[in-house]
């Protein structure tokens, strides 16, 4: 019961008056990126994370986590009354979510949405709340061959996992390692691949590689499709979301279900979108009725938003116990840990308690006012999707511009963000996956420091990834999930040979 | 495989061209990953392994995989897939320009602006919108961010001649 006391503490130092604040400055900001095209969590989080550089780290962390429920939130307000997803995991919300709001059922629709959002969230919290101290100790026996398996392992899985084509993923991660790598070398001091360019010298920002790739990118993207906001205009009363809560109690196996799913794909590395997939499509599945789905079925908003924010949640806990993300979100909080000095892994739970319970027991609190400040703001988010893009995308253009140009003073990371802009739209368009790419950026040093230190150990023999079973088990793993998608091809080869036999 | 008749040729940009440059833009950026990994050493030290010796397998993956793109694509080079319609490019042009010539501006105008310029050419030019309007949101917008990073979190942005004029 170490954990409940800690818990408790932790409570103490989230809910001080001006962390309430934050949190729901945070959530309000939160939402409003998640409204906005072009904004995510991802990039709305880096873009304000220079601004917190002054405040202390775990009021800091608050806001910006808080930043991310918010924008979690957000991503379901278009997608049920717009038929626009707001951020990319809120796809398969408007297969339901948009015909209820057509049948004049958007605020049962918004209610269940925001409703499963929370409990997914809270359910992914609770994991993290038992679960973490457990794997933080755990991992405390890791070495350096360990950290580079587990890494290795979450790249794996992404080429494993994703739908992209697996030579695509390979290449967006192996880029992502190599933008890493650029600059000088933190063992030997020496340039690499800067190529005389001194502003090369201190490598590419991950934060300005997140801005442009999804914020620039998206903005492109928007423009493509050309989008006129015409949307459903939707009022929440009490009524509404008591009687709604009734009806969704009736659906306790289905959150159980996507909360499962949610909570399993975000801490393997699949993040927030495909969990939302995989639980919409099992509950089409499962269900006794699957033609009915995507006519306006409540359960088609339940599954995909309990196992978006379930992942979304659970996301935080590999970055927190281990140091490594689950989602390019979390990739940009553990960015910012790191500028203030923390380092997530295994020894943030020993060093930092005051810190780590703090997060954890603001993501409870976080949660609970995200909910409420949802419920009752609806009608203002509607709104504000209502004004048109020819005067929202240039401001987007602007903050993202400020947001780079924030990161270090320097204008070359603005120009630099065009370029990852123009890049973020082109790999979207040719099915290059995003999310491998700033994992490896984020972490390309890591994992090239536990690499070579492991190198270092085993002079040079690459057998101590198979020297005990704790590593040879996670290594094998990794090797499996590599070799996955040949498995698949090789299937459907065979498939193909005996169509063509059987004829 | 999408149709390859001649009216979508017409109307849309086929993938073919975008897939090929940009694995082969890949396979550059390999080779130089590669050439430069090569420069600084990929073998082994008296304390260790030397500063390329990661990044050389990294590009040696990075070339292996944007060069498997590459050939896929020449492969099944007949095949016609759309990447965009030619009205969609047009559309994505239409901001892109206007984006590299704003960040172009801030070199010398400072981000204020510039912002005050990108705002007010694109109510115009795509929204349609009154002088009145436009005017007000694309001097209150820069303003606002004035007042939040100068003032408030006493951030400074780029700055150009015009608040040096007022004494910024």
């Amino acid at each position: 019961m170490d954990e409940l006391q800690n818990l408790f503490h932790g409570f103490g130092v989230a809910a001080t008056l001006p962390n309430l604040g934050f949190m729901l400055i945070g959530i309000t900001l939160g939402v409003l990126i998640g409204v906005l095209p072009g904004l995510g969590g991802a990039n709305g989080v880096a873009i304000l994370l220079p601004l917190t550089f002054s405040m202390n780290p775990t009021s800091a962390i608050i806001m910006l986590s808080c930043i991310y429920w918010g924008a979690l939130f957000g991503g379901a307000i278009t997608s049920i009354l717009f038929n626009i997803p707001g951020e990319p995991w809120s796809v398969a919300t408007t297969f339901d979510g948009y015909p209820m709001a057509q049948q004049g059922r958007a605020a049962q629709a918004l209610t269940a949405a925001f409703t499963s959002s929370f409990v997914g969230a809270i359910f992914a919290v609770l994991l993290i709340t038992f679960t973490a101290p457990l794997l933080a100790r755990f991992a405390l026996k890791f070495g350096p061959a360990e950290f580079f398996a587990v890494q290795l392992l979450t790249f794996a899985s992404f080429v494993g996992m994703s739908k992209e084509p697996p030579a695509k993923t390979i290449a967006a991660m192996m880029l992502g390692f190599a933008l890493a790598a650029v600059g000088m070398d933190t063992v030997t001091g020496q340039l690499r691949m800067t190529y005389g360019h001194t502003e090369l010298l201190k490598g590419f920002g991950f934060l300005i590689a997140v801005i442009g790739l999804f914020g620039i990118g998206e903005i492109l993207l928007t423009m493509e499709e050309g989008l006129a906001f015409k949307g459903k205009s939707a009022k929440i009363n009490f009524k509404v979301v008591w009687q709604t809560w009734g009806e969704l109690i009736k659906h306790w196996k289905l959150f159980l279900r996507s909360m499962a799913v949610g909570c399993w794909m975000g801490i393997t590395p699949g993040g927030a979108t495909p969990a939302s997939f995989m639980s919409y499509g099992m509950a089409r599945r499962m269900s006794r009725d699957p033609q009915s789905f995507g006519t306006g079925r409540i359960e088609g908003v339940v599954a995909p938003e309990t196992a978006a924010h379930a992942a979304g949640t659970a996301a935080l806990l590999p970055m927190l116990t281990l140091g490594i993300p689950g989602s390019p979100t979390a990739a940009v909080l553990l960015g910012g840990l790191l500028i203030w000095g923390l380092q997530p892994g295994p020894m943030l739970f020993v060093e930092q308690k005051e810190f780590v319970w703090g997060l954890i027991a603001s993501m409870y609190i976080g949660n609970i006012v995200g909910l409420i400040v949802v419920l009752t703001t609806v009608p203002w988010w509607a709104a504000i999707l209502r004004i048109p893009f020819s005067i929202i995308g240039p401001v987007i253009i602007v903050i993202c511009a400020i947001g780079a140009y924030t990161v270090n003073n320097s204008m070359f990371d603005v120009v630099m963000m065009l370029v990852f802009g123009v890049m973020g739209y082109l790999f979207k368009k040719l099915k290059y996956p995003l999310a491998p790419m700033v994992l490896a950026l984020v972490l390309g040093d890591m994992a090239e420091a536990s690499f070579r230190q492991a190198m270092l150990i085993s002079q040079g023999s690459m057998s101590i990834f198979w020297s005990n079973p704790l590593v040879g088990s996670i290594a094998g793993l990794a090797i499996a999930m590599l070799v996955w998608p040949l498995w698949g091809a090789a299937k459907s080869v065979a498939r193909q040979r005996e169509l063509r036999a059987g004829r | 495989m999408m149709g390859g008749g001649p009216d979508e040729k017409d109307n849309a940009v086929g993938v073919r061209w975008p897939e090929l440059g940009v694995a082969l833009l890949l396979v550059l950026l390999a080779v130089m990953v590669i050439r430069d990994s090569l420069r600084v050493g990929t073998g082994w030290a008296d304390d260790g392994p030397r500063a390329g010796y990661f990044p050389f397998y990294i590009g040696l993956a990075l070339l292996l995989s944007a060069g498997w793109v590459a050939l896929k694509q020449l492969l099944r080079w007949r095949a016609h897939e759309p990447f965009a319609e030619r009205a969609q490019m047009a559309s994505v042009w239409a901001i892109l320009w206007p984006m590299a010539i704003y960040i172009g501006l801030i070199f010398g105008l400072g981000i204020y602006v510039s912002s005050a310029l990108l705002i007010g050419y694109f109510m115009l030019r795509h929204g349609k919108h009154g002088a009145a309007l436009t005017a007000a949101v694309s001097l209150g917008v820069p303003l606002f961010f004035f007042l939040v990073f100068e003032r408030w979190f006493l951030v400074a942005l780029p700055k150009g001649p015009l608040e040096a004029y007022f004494g910024f």
